[in-house]
């Protein structure tokens, strides 16, 4: 089998719980050997997806292959997969021996070969030694570990992870996604996770499908998702983002414009293949919009920029800011009434001074940074 | 103010703990007393005790009869909690997975005999166990059907129908116990199953392992605590149980209660009767004593 088939496809999945629909006719196939990740808000039925590989839920309509075999009927005892839960299961009354070798004690599995692997197991997830601890004398991040030894060591064609470091702190959590790509590159089993955390999901992934509602908003890898992403849910979603509702006023296939009530005339140097006057959304982030001293623009503009005077442009007054450490974010009202968010980087000590509440500000950005969405 | 506080705040605390500490002791630790006192008298006369510090009470209640019906006692109220156990458990099991909307009804179905009196409910059973009772009526239906449809193949009709003695022997102890002790089993099997984390179960499934291992591996031993306090909230009232015995059993069915019951009454022996009744309260100090040294070393252990 080679790295680009198929390990799992869905194929127009669908699961109702009574009246409401988790997932609705859903399709996608997971590549083998991939960091494959469900992200959506809660209640978009990534969960109900991930559970119904595991089969701890049945579709309503559909099938799901793993590895080319239909698994319905197929109870999840029986699966290639194995599942690292959102509160991790560790078994309370057992050592993380006991629970690391609980599945292979299951499949029959003899001692000897039992303990070489667990200790294996253990020492891939750097908890080499704690063989006879008790999961409350552990840490939430070493009880994952624990976890991940345990489904790790059954040697799954896929591993499943709900919602892997939802319970972890910001920096452990940081650490963990560094851990997860490493380990998954080391094991080379195609990795399935749920998150709603988009952070999460980008520096994970070789894939995301992003879900809504029961359904896949966007399937594409984390730069695609980010920089092209194909409609205003996902745009949203993942990230932050500056929508203005506006017409397509010109599209040729190396320019086009936008007519922004609310922002302005937009200017791209590439063409949106959109009816002429359709209603589109321009998609532009925060980072992506350089702020400066009114009269300063023109100059930088001047220097290297590529779209028309009165294109690309805006002003207005700095209502709000929020100083993070590394960026400052500010809240700008434009002199049309309408709100944009901009972000920009403390390059030195003292950048967050340079602007404050009030400070009249212009804005400009490059002809290649806003996104036309259709929808 | 909080009632950890009690030793800075010494007045309110005693304020509010006088009334049930006097309730206690008044009615409690008082009767627990004289009864114990009694126990080491003597009848001095056909309503009089005297208090001489005797031991003949524990002597003749150590005697090979009693400590039989003792024994006995104890056997009974052990397979009454067993069969509890093997009950209960799977009810408990299915009320906690359970629809969420039917949980509270299920809950309210297993402690609505607690709002009938417990004499009604024995008669009630009695009503439907007795010789010409609706399980011998029912069980005499089918035999009688039986019956006709051998002689509709043209062979020989059964003979007729002889109830089925259900009521006053031991059988009929141990099923009016298990019908009365059951909630007792089931309440606390519930509530420790239900703080059980599902997704320890589905992990256990996850791993291969199938429902009946997922059960003794994973299930029982996380619920044993609730076992434990199952079992004990059961086996004493089991052990001490006077009206079901008395009411539903045969001669040779009488339990210790009914025997410390008739030194009271018909034997007008109160000293020997209260004898009898400390044994029975040391015997259950002792399977109290036992469960919580276990408790105490499990929390040791980790």
């Amino acid at each position: 089998m080679s790295e680009a088939d198929p390990i799992i496809q869905i194929r127009g999945v669908t699961k109702r719980f009574g009246k409401h629909t988790a997932v609705d006719n859903v399709s996608l196939d997971i590549k083998s050997g991939e960091f494959f990740v469900l992200l959506g808000p809660s209640g978009c039925g990534k969960t109900t997806l991930l559970r119904m590989i595991a089969g701890f839920e049945l579709p309503t309509e559909g099938q799901i292959l793993i590895d080319g075999q239909d698994m319905a009927g197929i109870p999840p005892n029986k699966r290639p997969v194995n599942m690292v839960f959102q509160s991790y299961a560790v078994f309370p009354h057992m050592s993380v021996a006991e629970n690391v070798g609980y599945g292979l004690k299951i499949a029959g599995v003899g001692r000897a070969e039992r303990d070489e692997r667990v200790r294996e197991a253990l020492q891939l997830v750097s908890l080499g030694g704690f063989e006879d601890r008790k999961p409350d004398q552990m840490s939430g991040g070493q009880r994952q570990r624990v976890a991940l030894a345990r489904s790790l060591v059954m040697r799954p064609k896929v591993l499943l992870l709900d919602e892997p470091l939802s319970a972890l702190d910001a920096k452990l959590r940081a650490q963990m996604q560094f851990e997860l790509s490493d380990l998954q590159d080391k094991v080379g089993i195609t990795f399935v996770t749920v998150t709603h955390d988009q952070d999460e999901a980008l520096s994970m992934a070789s894939r995301i499908a992003v879900m809504n509602k029961g359904d896949i908003a966007q399937l594409a890898s984390p730069s695609d998702l980010y920089e092209y992403p194909a409609n205003r849910f996902v745009a949203d979603f993942v990230g932050s983002v500056n929508v203005f509702e506006g017409k397509l006023t010109l599209d040729e296939p190396d320019r086009a414009a936008v007519e922004c009530p609310g922002l302005g005339k937009v200017y791209l140097n590439h063409g949106v293949t959109g009816p002429h006057g359709a209603d589109v959304w321009i998609a532009l982030r925060p980072e992506k919009i350089y702020l400066h001293v009114p009269g300063e623009g023109k100059a930088i503009r001047a220097a290297g920029q590529d779209a028309p005077e009165d294109h690309n442009l805006a002003r207005g007054v700095i209502k709000g800011m929020s100083y993070l450490g590394d960026i400052t974010l500010y809240e700008i009202k434009l002199d049309n009434g309408a709100m944009i968010r901009v972000s920009r980087p403390n390059l030195s000590r003292h950048d967050q001074e340079h602007f404050t509440w009030d400070d009249r500000v212009s804005m400009h950005w490059r002809a290649d940074s806003p996104v036309v969405l259709l929808g | 103010m909080s009632l950890q506080d009690w030793k800075q705040h010494r007045r309110p605390f005693a304020a509010i703990a006088s009334a049930p500490l006097f309730w206690l002791v008044l009615f409690f630790l008082v009767p627990m007393g004289i009864v114990w006192l009694y126990s080491f008298g003597q009848n001095s006369g056909p309503a009089d005790i005297a208090i001489t510090g005797t031991l003949d009470n524990y002597k003749r209640a150590t005697e090979w009869l009693y400590l039989s019906i003792f024994g006995k006692s104890l056997a009974v109220a052990a397979l009454v909690t067993l069969i509890c156990l093997i009950i209960g458990f799977p009810v408990a099991m299915a009320i906690t997975f359970a629809a969420e909307k039917w949980r509270p009804w299920l809950l309210l179905a297993i402690m609505l005999p607690f709002w009938t009196n417990l004499l009604i409910r024995t008669y009630a059973l009695m009503m439907l166990m007795g010789s010409n009772g609706y399980a011998n009526r029912g069980l005499g239906a089918l035999w009688d059907g039986a019956s006709w449809l051998k002689t509709l193949v043209g062979l020989q009709p059964l003979e007729a129908w002889a109830p089925v003695p259900l009521l006053y022997n031991n059988f009929a102890v141990v099923l009016g116990l298990v019908y009365v002790h059951l909630p007792f089993m089931v309440l606390p099997l519930y509530s420790a199953l239900d703080r059980l984390d599902k997704s320890l179960i589905e992990a256990s499934l996850d791993l291969g392992a199938g429902h009946f291992r997922t059960l003794t591996k994973i299930v029982v031993p996380l619920a044993g605590p609730g076992i434990a306090a199952g079992v004990m909230i059961t086996l004493i009232p089991a052990l001490g149980a006077y009206l079901t015995p008395d009411l539903m059993g045969g001669t040779d069915s009488q339990m210790i209660a009914n025997v410390i019951e008739r030194q009271f009454k018909r034997a007008n022996d109160w000293p020997f009767g209260a004898a009898l009744s400390f044994l029975l309260i040391y015997a259950m100090f002792i399977l109290v004593a036992i469960q919580s040294l276990r408790g105490d070393r499990k929390k040791e252990a980790r």
